[in-house]
């Protein structure tokens, strides 16, 4: 019994995102009610890197964004690193997403005349964090993703691939819990992605962090170490990917 | 944080040159014209309310007049002023003895033309103006050398002069020369000489309100003046004047009620009135108040319109920026750092507005004053209301802009195209 008990806890810790008959439902008890998460259960172990992948309208947005603490589930439970998300409210969520979630998205998303720099420390910004040490950390990211060099350009004097690097590295201040990677490449070349591919890969490797990459392609998920596949709103299939050790 | 907001204010002002120039255009112009017309308002009413000082605030005019004259018919019928219309010596010691401590002197004048000097070839032009001791003593006089009219000039209808240092100084070069010297004159056609006793320091009058000029004043003694023109000593008008605290509103009334149930009850168609400078100076200042009021509230109207171009630019801009809110929430923005965001964006691009209005404004407005010869003075507390009400404005017309971005949907702000 106390062994089952302990089981349970460190699961419970291991896992970092924990979503369990996730409904989500648009325009609730009208005439146009649209259903598109249809019970989706997802557990993912910290340190992981996942991949969700699904065609366009099989609800890969939509969960991406429940994940994201961008929005909240009509029905269900979520819990990520151990703090409830399902029934936060707005300014909770805001504060969830700053401490808990480092995003990276298709279109860069960087904020135009601000520095790569200053991009970077935004997160800190709004986490309140001292000048000085929002500037030591900003740098050290910027560091870590090969832009340090560049850290007071404007985004629109980056290459795409230097964008996303900056991206990644704002995505990374804080700390976050996971980072959520939203069609991270798919503004890219390929030999550019390539590139921004690897350093996801290095920094799951390197530094042990938790990745959930959406993608529609099957190529890059493959390297992962799980594949997600979401269809119609349910979870299809899942299979181990070559990333797996 | 707020540091941070009010640099990337900076920065969005900076990116949208030409748009965020002629969004403020509208503060600007409002908020100039304000400034100008108080600029121009305060400097005149200073000016003003010297030259009253000049004139003297704790005077009260009085004067003799006819009964019939505010009645409605349009023709009033006068009769001749008869000896015992006018005012006398014996009125003024009783008013002196019976306000003793609130009037400090009687002063008459008595304006007797103007005259020619001729000199050296030259024809200088000059008023003579009849005094006596108080009427002297109004003026102000300061001496620069010999002295002043004497009690024995007044009571002796002597024939002495006091000559302005200009005078002074173009006909024999310094007032210590002047006196003693015989100066003739025509006045009105008449032949007269008077002798200098004393030159008294030339002021240039520091506005031309000033009814008195005195560049070519010559003071005479009262009865002398009277007697060179044949006129018999009678007067029907003279000023009092209060001691400076003296509520001369008040005093003015008082002495007319005093004069009149005295000396005019019984009169049939004359009695005393008087008016207090102070009401005219207060009138006056009422007048160009309600002018600056009026003109303000125009202006005014340009600073609204100059708001809405705020409110309209900031709804553009956030419509524009809906993918930078969106990303600001996603890295954990709350909707009240956003509104913060945007309201001090707002207040940032009204103050710079203003500031440049109050620029703009206090150069057109001492400009102004001195192309109309006041002496430029800065509205200090229109310029700080001004400052106020821009960021005022700011809070005003950014609030309804940034509760639109404070509100959107993370999701869709994200989405946007």
């Amino acid at each position: 019994m106390k062994d089952k008990k302990n089981f349970l806890n460190n699961a419970a810790s291991s896992e970092i995102i924990d979503l369990s008959g996730i409904y989500k439902r648009y325009f609730e008890n009208r005439e146009n009610e649209l259903e598109v998460l249809h019970g989706v259960d997802l557990k993912v172990k910290r340190g992981e890197f996942i991949s969700i992948v699904g065609a366009s309208g099989s609800g890969k947005s939509t969960l991406m964004n429940i994940i994201g603490a961008l929005d909240r589930p009509s029905e269900g439970s979520y819990t990520l690193d151990g703090r409830d998300i399902a029934g936060a409210n707005d300014t909770e969520l805001s504060h969830i997403r700053n401490a808990l979630i480092g995003f990276v998205f298709q279109t860069y998303n960087l904020i135009p005349r601000m520095s790569a720099l200053r991009n970077v420390e935004l997160p800190l910004c709004y986490a309140g964090v001292k000048h000085e040490e929002r500037r030591r950390k900003a740098v050290e990211m910027l560091g870590l993703v090969d832009m340090k060099d560049r850290m007071e350009h404007n985004p629109d004097e980056l290459s795409g691939g230097q964008k996303q690097r900056v991206a990644i590295a704002r995505a990374l201040v804080n700390d976050p819990a996971i980072i959520l990677a939203d069609e991270p490449t798919g503004a890219l070349d390929s030999a550019t992605g390539r590139m921004i591919m690897d350093l996801f890969h290095s920094l799951h490797e390197e530094r042990g962090i938790t990745i959930v990459l959406i993608t529609h392609s099957p190529e890059l998920a493959e390297e992962t170490d799980r594949v997600i596949t979401l269809s119609d709103g349910l979870i299809i299939g899942e299979r181990k990917g070559r990333g797996h050790a | 944080m707020l540091k941070d907001n009010i640099l990337m204010a900076f920065a969005e002002l900076r990116a949208n040159k030409l748009r965020s120039l002629l969004t403020m255009l509208g503060i600007v112009i409002g908020i100039a014209s304000v400034i100008a017309i108080m600029t121009v308002g305060e400097s005149l009413n200073k000016s003003m309310s010297e030259a009253f000082n000049d004139m003297g605030a704790n005077n009260i005019e009085f004067y003799v007049t006819n009964r019939n004259i505010e009645s409605d018919e349009e023709i009033v019928e006068f009769r001749e002023m008869k000896d015992y219309d006018f005012v006398s010596d014996e009125i003024f010691e009783d008013i002196c003895t019976n306000f003793k401590g609130r009037v400090k002197g009687i002063a008459v004048q008595r304006d007797i033309g103007s005259g020619k000097i001729g000199r050296s070839g030259k024809d200088l032009s000059i008023n003579i103006v009849g005094v006596n001791s108080a009427a002297e003593s109004l003026n102000k006089l300061t001496f620069l050398a010999g002295r002043d009219l004497s009690k024995r000039d007044y009571e002796d209808k002597t024939r002495v002069v006091v000559i302005s240092s200009k005078l002074a100084d173009k006909l024999y070069g310094s007032p210590a020369k002047a006196v003693g010297q015989q100066i003739e004159c025509t006045l009105e056609g008449k032949y007269c000489e008077y002798v200098i006793v004393g030159v008294y320091e030339h002021k240039e009058s520091a506005n031309d309100f000033s009814i008195t000029k005195s560049a070519t004043n010559c003071y005479i003694p009262i009865k002398t003046a009277y007697s060179q023109i044949n006129e018999e000593y009678q007067i029907d008008s003279f000023q009092v004047i209060a001691t400076p605290e003296e509520d001369t509103l008040q005093l003015c009334v008082e002495i007319k009620d005093y004069v009149n149930n005295k000396y005019y009850k019984d009169n049939d168609a004359y009695y005393l009135d008087g008016y207090s400078n102070q009401d005219v100076i207060k009138e006056t200042t009422d007048m160009l108040n309600n002018i600056k009021l009026a003109l303000s509230a125009i202006a005014a109207i340009s600073l609204l319109v100059g708001g809405i171009g705020v409110m309209n630019i900031m709804v553009v801009s956030i419509t524009e920026r809906t993918r930078e809110i969106g990303t600001r929430k996603a890295l954990g923005a709350t909707n009240f750092s956003i509104r913060l965001q945007f309201i001090t964006e707002s207040i940032v691009m009204c103050l710079v507005g203003g500031t440049i209005g109050v620029m703009i404004g206090v150069a057109i407005g001492l400009e102004a004053s001195k192309a109309l010869k006041f002496p430029g003075i800065l509205p200090v507390k229109w310029i700080l209301i001004s400052v106020v009400f821009s960021a005022a404005f700011g809070i005003f017309f950014g609030l309804y802009p940034a509760g639109k971005a404070a509100k959107m949907n993370p999701i869709d702000a994200l989405r946007y195209e």
